[in-house]
């Protein structure tokens, strides 16, 4: 398949898309999701995504993604500029909720659940999915602080021991205590960069969520703070469900079990990380992995 | 060569002489605006730093019978009495009844001159009348003659004779004013500008709202004076010429900038910051409550001084609602008859007398000291409570 001139024509094309996006056994089409759900959430898909589309205003910014999460792995979203990776990761916490004009169709289950439901509370969402941002964005509070903020906004805590345990192992999870801790009480911005994002990473493992979302995490970073966060993703796999946009192809095949590749607001493929960078079924995929645009 | 050869490029000397001289003509415009500041402060301080000191006279006060009786002119010998502040003796026999104990005593004490007398000593006017001027010389020459700080300024109410002329009741009144000033304008401007920039959607409604409170900022302070007249001492029967109705007007000016500059405070807090807060699952008040407000608290602070310390200067909009008046005694209360020091100086300004003049400019001092303190207050504030995150 070649790139079409007019982009209105992978509207139409957006059904052959969705058959393309077969992972493994995750079905992404529309039957087994209805026939046999239980079975599908036994299969260990995280979040399952059907016919997501997307509209800034008039602008439709994603169209039909289909996508099955695995839980306990690691999932890559990659693609060039525009091509709506972003968006589609800020549908997963409804932070798109937020922006003005933004239209939504489609849905995300996590764990068999709607989270588009109307019954469902963002709050409580956003307390199961966590978000790691591009630039570092601690809050202007001292590293203790910051960890400790969300899970006595959740009430999981009941004591100040209790407390200073949780932020203790979310450093230590984030490999970040050795380095603070004799300094919670220093205000988290001024730590590095690097130190700053995995303050960020702690602050979203302290409320121990289902998901983690990682919107170029290692950007604004420099390859030592880079190799450090990329380890770190590595371990909390083990625990947490992580999807991670990347504009870093090398991380993405190093961190991720799983890829897929965005392109102008179609998930083009789906794949494990492996088959998808060495035997792409997609000209255009091979095109971006092998440095032909993007 | 092609790195030194500037030195002969007609061009590049345009281009450097034209910076140069772009150069001086601000700098020029700085200087300027530097020296009418200095002219304007050496001119108000020359002719008001002698309010500060007055004369006064040694006299000796006979508390006897005639002063019992109300005659105060008898409680000193003639010379001093034609010297003396008349605003002294007058209450003399008041004293003595409160204190019976006076009676047949005497004391010599120092008491303030006559305005006139006090203004030729101090070089403000040439002519005095010769027989009081024949006074006033044998007098200073027997040392009974002598300058002394005018506490009385600050603590004394206005009057009409004018070395007995102080602020005293001014400040207050201004104190009051502002007190309700910012208990007024504080709270609605900082939620306002709070709904406005963190709830309210972009709508038409909104923008309406942006505009009119921008305009808002811009109207002639005296259209406020006219609403406080009409909406709150006509309609509302708030008591005319008192600090309830000083402030509630000067409160409504304040509004527009409070709420500016607030919401110029709260749109300096980074989107990260925000977006953090709402992806660990924060309400919008959670969001703001927690994480903007504590960022951007110095701004608001400052803002909110700098909009008090204009109110602090404004006079035309009290003019209408009666802050005006002559005010001998500082207010008890918010409802009573108040004045307020920028009024105050009005007032002054608008007197005959020399001695009022000097008053005047002593006035604009101390209100001026009060403003550069302020807004000092502000820059202080900020400093201290910015924290760089």
């Amino acid at each position: 398949m070649t790139i079409k001139g007019e982009s209105g024509m992978y509207r139409g094309d957006a059904a052959e898309y969705a058959g393309n996006v077969a992972l493994g056994n995750h079905q992404a089409s529309d039957e087994t999701v209805e026939t046999n759900p239980a079975a599908e959430a036994a299969q260990a898909s995280k979040l399952r995504v059907q016919d997501l589309s997307l509209w800034y205003g008039d602008t439709q910014a994603l169209f039909d993604v289909n996508l099955d999460i695995p839980e306990r792995e690691v999932t890559a979203l990659i693609g060039p500029s525009g091509c709506g990776k972003s968006s589609f990761l800020r549908c997963i916490n409804r932070m798109n909720d937020l922006v003005p004009n933004v239209t939504i169709r489609g849905d995300i289950s996590l764990d068999a659940e709607s989270i588009y439901d109307p019954s469902v509370d963002v709050v409580q969402l956003r307390s199961h999915v966590g978000m790691v941002f591009q630039k570092p964005n601690p809050f202007p509070k001292s590293v203790y602080e910051n960890i400790a903020y969300a899970p006595r906004l959740h009430g999981l805590v009941s004591s100040r021991a209790e407390l200073d345990d949780l932020v203790e192992k979310s450093l230590k999870r984030a490999g970040l205590w050795r380095e603070v801790s004799d300094r919670l009480d220093a205000p988290g911005t001024a730590l590095s960069g690097g130190q700053q994002q995995r303050l960020c990473i702690a602050r979203a493992i302290a409320v121990d969520p289902d998901v983690i979302l990682m919107d170029e995490p290692a950007s604004a970073l420099d390859p030592l703070a880079t190799a450090t966060i990329e380890e770190l993703i590595d371990e909390l796999k083990a625990h947490y469900t992580i999807v991670i946009v990347t504009h870093n192809l090398q991380q993405a095949a190093r961190v991720s079990g799983y890829t897929a590749f965005f392109h102008m607001g179609y998930v083009i493929e789906y794949n494990d990380t492996t088959t998808l960078f060495t035997t792409p079924y997609e000209q255009k995929t091979e095109d971006y992995i092998t440095g032909r645009y993007g | 060569m092609k790195l030194k050869g500037t030195v002969n490029d007609p061009r590049m000397q345009r281009r450097y002489r034209a910076e140069k001289r772009f150069r001086l003509y601000a700098m020029s415009a700085v200087l300027l605006a530097l020296a009418f500041l200095i002219v304007f402060f050496a001119d108000i301080i020359s002719q008001g730093y002698s309010a500060f000191y007055r004369t006064e006279v040694q006299a000796t006060i006979n508390y006897n019978d005639r002063v019992e009786m109300g005659d105060y002119r008898a409680a000193v010998s003639d010379e001093i009495r034609t010297v003396v502040s008349r605003g002294m003796l007058r209450n003399l026999p008041r004293e003595v009844r409160d204190n019976p104990d006076l009676k047949g005593t005497s004391e010599t004490s120092w008491m303030p001159v006559k305005g006139e007398i006090d203004q030729y000593r101090k070089g403000h006017v040439d002519s005095l009348d010769e027989e009081l001027l024949a006074s006033v010389q044998r007098l200073d020459e027997a040392g009974r003659l002598g300058f002394a700080p005018n506490w009385a300024f600050f603590t004394n109410g206005d009057s009409k004779l004018p070395e007995l002329a102080g602020i005293g009741a001014a400040v207050v009144g201004s104190v009051y004013l502002l007190g309700i000033t910012l208990i007024v304008a504080f709270p609605i401007g900082v939620m306002t500008a709070i709904y406005l920039e963190e709830f309210a959607s972009d709508n038409w409604l909104t923008q309406t709202i942006e505009v009119n409170i921008n305009n808002l900022a811009a109207v002639p302070s005296i259209i406020f004076g006219l609403l406080g007249l009409a909406v709150f001492i006509n309609f509302f029967g708030v008591p005319r010429s008192s600090a309830l109705a000083g402030g509630l007007t000067i409160g409504l000016m304040t509004l527009p900038i409070i709420i500016i500059s607030t919401r110029a405070a709260l749109r300096a807090v980074p989107d990260p910051v925000r977006m953090g807060a709402f992806a660990m699952g924060c309400t919008r008040w959670q969001v703001v409550r927690d994480h903007v407000l504590p960022v951007s608290l110095p701004g608001i602070l400052t803002g909110t001084i700098i909009g008090l310390a204009q109110a602090m200067g404004e006079t035309a909009p009290l003019i209408l609602v009666g802050l005006i008046a002559y005010i001998q005694a500082p207010p008890t209360d918010i409802t009573s008859a108040a004045t307020v020091l920028p009024a105050q100086v009005f007032t002054w300004a608008g007197m005959p007398q020399t001695a009022f003049a000097e008053k005047a400019s002593a006035g604009i001092i101390v209100l001026l000291t009060v403003l550069l303190s302020m807004n000092a207050a502000a820059v202080f504030m900020r400093r201290r409570l910015e924290r760089r995150w």
